[in-house]
């Protein structure tokens, strides 16, 4: 295992939950990042915003290598994920991710959609998986849903299940994948509230969504990217109000308007 | 009419060769119980094979696929009891019809299971590793339950026609549910054992046949 500690090189602190360095993604011929970097430090919930093409969704996959990066570095709490040899799928069960199209699985009830994981990775026994199912359950308030299957789940509380299922395994960041872009307007509030919630707790979030108004109003840092690169990076209000490059201007009155 | 109801109906007939008939029947249930569960396991291994990222492993795995499709299961069968002895390996008729059975049965059920596999949304693997569940654990718990629940009823149908196959069995004179019928009709001189095998297949298969329509009807809805 190489414990590889970015942060040591800049002081003794505690390394970033989560720094992406010179990373790099090619689709074939197609260059979808460039030289992204990034720092997410602990409890902070990072925004990205971009075009769909623009590479946010990539760049958040590479995070937990469901997207192999093509060059480059990912430290987890100072670990080189990227590293020959490291055990990815427990570094996988530290890194929590919610998509844009939930992904529960239909055929397990929401309490088993949780505990799967508790007792296949954390090889918890049932009694453990299932009050850790029910407290994750309940923080997503869908404690009394525990018995349905997704199918007889609205999509708003499909996707807090399956943030609930996330949550379980008390990662150290947690991805999301435009989380409320699949769902209907009236849905959307649910979800973000139960975001909202988790900032509160200062759970680590890197969050790829088009939600601005929740992005000013709950973000640490806003990102926004074009063609595969990070162009800007800065507070959530010096973002919204005065964005230095003109790529941020130009998506910022398209999207206002 | 009379001469009709006594060449093919005949009770008395029918009694005497029932006791045969129920002997056949027991190597039939037999054979069913060898060749559709190894059928089954192969189908699954072939299925996972012909869906590998691993093209040295794809590639051959659908050529044999389509070979064993294509390939007559009669031909097959004849092939390894008949041909097989020239190169000096003799099978007893059990072992020969196995032997086929699985290589014809793989072919298909591993159609029938990877197009289950395929059919379930590359989201729920991901979903499943990004927790931290291994490539095998995803398998186990997440895709294959919902691959075989997409596919059951072609898996059903499919066992169907493996159950009427075995009669193939016959030609390599096991003494199989057919076979035994076939033996009382050469005995008796008289067709009737032969429509009592047919009733019988009728009695087990039809229920199973009536049973998967409904099942499809429920599933188009």
């Amino acid at each position: 295992m190489s414990e590889m500690n970015a942060t040591d090189r800049v002081g003794g602190t505690k390394p970033p939950t989560l720094q992406l360095s010179g990373l790099h993604k090619s689709f074939g011929t197609v260059e979808v990042l460039r030289e992204i970097d990034l720092t997410v430090e602990r409890g902070q919930m990072v925004f990205v915003l971009g075009r769909s093409g623009s590479g946010k969704s990539t760049m958040l996959r590479c995070c937990n290598r469901l997207e192999e990066p093509s060059a480059g570095s990912i430290f987890l709490e100072g670990q080189d994920i990227c590293a020959r040899g490291v055990d990815l799928d427990k570094i996988r069960r530290r890194i929590g991710m919610v998509f844009q199209s939930f992904n529960l699985y239909p055929h397990l009830d929401a309490r088993r959609n949780v505990t799967l994981a508790l007792r296949k990775v954390l090889k918890l026994g049932r009694d453990e998986a299932d009050e850790r199912a029910t407290s994750a359950l309940d923080r997503v308030g869908l404690a009394n849903r525990a018995d349905h299957y997704p199918g007889q789940l609205s999509g708003g509380q499909q996707q807090r299940v399956a943030i609930a299922r996330a949550i379980a395994l008390q990662p150290v960041v947690m991805l999301f994948d435009e989380p409320t872009s699949a769902l209907d307007p009236e849905l959307v509030g649910e979800v973000i509230a139960v975001m909202r919630e988790l900032k509160d707790l200062h759970m680590t979030m890197l969050v790829v969504s088009h939600e601005m108004a929740f992005a000013r109003e709950a973000a640490d840092r806003v990102v926004f990217m074009a063609d595969g690169r990070i162009v800007e990076d800065a507070p959530p209000e010096q973002f919204f109000t005065q964005p230095s490059e003109e790529s941020t201007r130009a998506f910022l009155a398209r999207y206002s308007a | 009419m009379d001469q009709l109801i006594l060449q093919f109906f005949n009770v008395e007939v029918m009694a005497k060769a029932w006791p045969l008939l129920l002997r056949g029947l027991g190597m039939t249930a037999l054979l069913c119980l060898a060749v559709i569960p190894l059928g089954l396991l192969g189908g699954l291994l072939a299925a996972l094979a012909s869906t590998s990222q691993s093209r040295w492993l794809r590639w051959p795995t659908v050529a044999l696929i389509d070979l064993f499709r294509a390939l007559p299961p009669l031909v097959l069968l004849i092939f390894v009891y008949s041909g097989l002895p020239f190169t000096g390996l003799q099978l007893p008729p059990f072992l020969a019809v196995v032997i086929a059975f699985l290589l014809n049965n793989s072919a298909y059920y591993g159609e029938i299971i990877r197009a289950g596999l395929i059919s379930v949304p590359a989201g729920q693997s991901e979903a499943a590793r990004s927790t931290g569940l291994t490539q095998s654990q995803t398998l186990i718990h997440v895709v294959l339950p919902q691959a075989l629940r997409n596919v059951l009823p072609d898996l059903i149908s499919n066992s169907v026609e493996v159950v009427k196959m075995t009669s193939l069995a016959s030609v390599v004179s096991l003494a199989e549910l057919l076979y035994s019928a076939d033996m009382a009709r050469s005995v008796t001189y008289n067709a009737s054992p032969i429509t009592l095998a047919a009733l019988i297949y009728l009695i087990l298969l039809w229920p199973v046949v009536r049973l998967m329509s409904r099942f499809q009807r429920k599933i188009a809805i």
